[in-house]
């Protein structure tokens, strides 16, 4: 990778709810352009220490930065920061009185204060990114959850930010569908955007990602390339993780 | 004498009371939004204080009966405010306040009812609290509590012929000076009855029709 400029750091993040510590001091940097997946059994924390990079979960300990800013105690700065940092989520959380085009151009309207003319073109540009610009005047409710998540991944590409958080974005789809989601994803990867996916999709973070972290018990576990965590013997566990797939699919 | 001859008679007597009522219902049901809206928002959103408020009004105002609050405002709040104001503004006013308590409960709980995703994905994006709140949760909770909320307009309407008690020149009022000067009861009455069932009637077309016109896929607004 050329460019090596560190964008997102994320430092000893701890999180518990009541007496279960979901995190125990997570931390790791992500550079410019770069695609990381998150992978490992369910109630590791995966979804949790995504939600404390933009603090819809409020971690109770460590910090995260987001270029030079601090985007833990960034107080009502923390608005400007989610705005740097797009989220997809598993069940879309499209506005559901909104048709998709609205969808995408409020945030740029209401948040950045862009001209309607002008949000309307640049929200229709990115459904075109993602193969759902004949879709822009349908609801919610008229859309495939393929097709919701994919207006869901404009709306999050249209305020151009630093880096997009997935969380579990294809777990609510069949393969049909998750296909579609993880092509569109996949051509972000290669357009350069920071990306940091929380998956269960393993094909996908052994094609797309620069780093796949194994978080096992609220710690990333293990890390490396694909390549690194599927041949190196010194990542057992997190293979034993991914094996199971292929003994079920034979691949 | 027969009926329709004390409608010809006496229906253009009962005109004003008409515009009186519908003055009152339209007033009450205004000022029932814009206080029931923000209580509402207040209680789903506000710190405790402001719930505890919110729950102390809407404790009051469902509490008593329509006749009750009449009076204390009429005889007592505002006399006591040292403001002397026209029967119709009395009238108005607890009609309204009792609606806002009412259509507090019916705006909260279709705010509870939008997906918590609603918030979490606004907040995502960058808008604040209030944003939030404004361009994606209440779009969306108007259009599930219209249903309920149109159920208000009935009751204010027939709540409203009480209003005959402090004397405000409605429909029952004047209904009741025609029957104590022409002693005619039933017919009179029945004339009365009828005006009512109109104004339900037309009321409800109109609250159907905005229903159909704000409805969206995938909200049961109840228009369908």
């Amino acid at each position: 990778m050329e460019n090596t400029e560190t964008i997102l750091r994320v430092e000893n993040i701890h999180k518990s709810f009541g007496d279960l510590e979901v995190l125990k001091g997570v931390s790791f940097d992500v550079k410019k352009g770069e695609t990381i997946c998150f992978i490992g059994p369910s109630g590791t924390g995966k979804s949790t220490l995504l939600r404390c990079i933009n603090l819809l979960t409020q971690p109770d300990q460590g910090s995260v930065w987001l270029g030079d800013g601090e985007v833990t105690n960034s107080g009502k700065n923390i608005d400007y920061f989610r705005q740097r940092i797009g989220m997809v989520f598993q069940n879309f959380f499209l506005f559901d009185h909104l048709t998709a085009v609205r969808n995408v151009e409020i945030a740029l309207i209401k948040v950045k204060g862009m001209k309607p003319k002008e949000a309307r073109e640049k929200a229709l540009h990115e459904l075109r990114q993602v193969g759902m610009e004949e879709w822009a005047e349908h609801y919610p409710a008229e859309l495939s959850g393929g097709q919701a998540q994919r207006v869901s991944i404009a709306r999050a590409l249209a305020m151009d930010p630093d880096v997009i958080l997935f969380d579990e974005p294809t777990s609510a789809l069949d393969p049909e569908l998750t296909r579609e989601v993880l092509e569109v994803m996949k051509k972000l990867a290669q357009a350069g955007m920071t990306m940091l996916v929380v998956t269960h999709e393993m094909g996908f973070a052994c094609s797309v990602a620069n780093r796949i972290m194994f978080m096992e018990h609220g710690e990333i576990k293990e890390q490396g390339s694909p390549d690194e965590l599927m041949n190196d013997t010194k990542f057992e566990r997190c293979k034993n993780f991914i094996g199971q797939f292929s003994d079920i699919s034979g691949d | 004498m027969d009926f329709s001859a004390v409608i010809t008679e006496w229906f253009p007597y009962l005109i004003g009371g008409i515009f009186a009522t519908l003055g009152l219902v339209g007033s009450a049901l205004i000022l029932g939004v814009l206080f029931g809206l923000p209580m509402a928002i207040g209680q789903v959103y506000g710190k405790r204080p402001i719930r505890f408020l919110v729950g102390i009004f809407v404790w009051f105002f469902r509490g008593l009966p329509v006749l009750v609050l009449l009076f204390l405002f009429y005889f007592g709040i505002f006399p006591g405010l040292g403001l002397d104001v026209p029967a119709f503004f009395v009238g108005a006013t607890v009609l309204g306040l009792r609606g806002a308590a009412y259509q507090s409960q019916i705006f909260r709980g279709a705010i509870q009812s939008v997906s918590e995703g609603q918030m979490i994905a606004a907040r995502s994006v960058g808008m604040t609290k209030l944003q939030s709140i404004r361009n994606v949760i209440l779009p969306q909770a108007v259009r599930v509590a219209l249903p309920g909320w149109s159920n208000e307009y009935p009751n204010i309407l027939t709540d409203s012929s009480v209003c005959y008690a402090i004397g405000v020149m409605e429909l029952m009022t004047r209904t009741s000076q025609i029957v104590s000067q022409t002693y005619i009861t039933m017919p009179i009455y029945l004339l009365c009855a009828g005006v009512f069932i109109l104004l339900n009637y037309a009321g409800m077309k109109v609250l159907h029709q905005i229903e159909k016109k704000i409805e969206i896929p995938g909200f049961g607004t109840g228009a369908a």
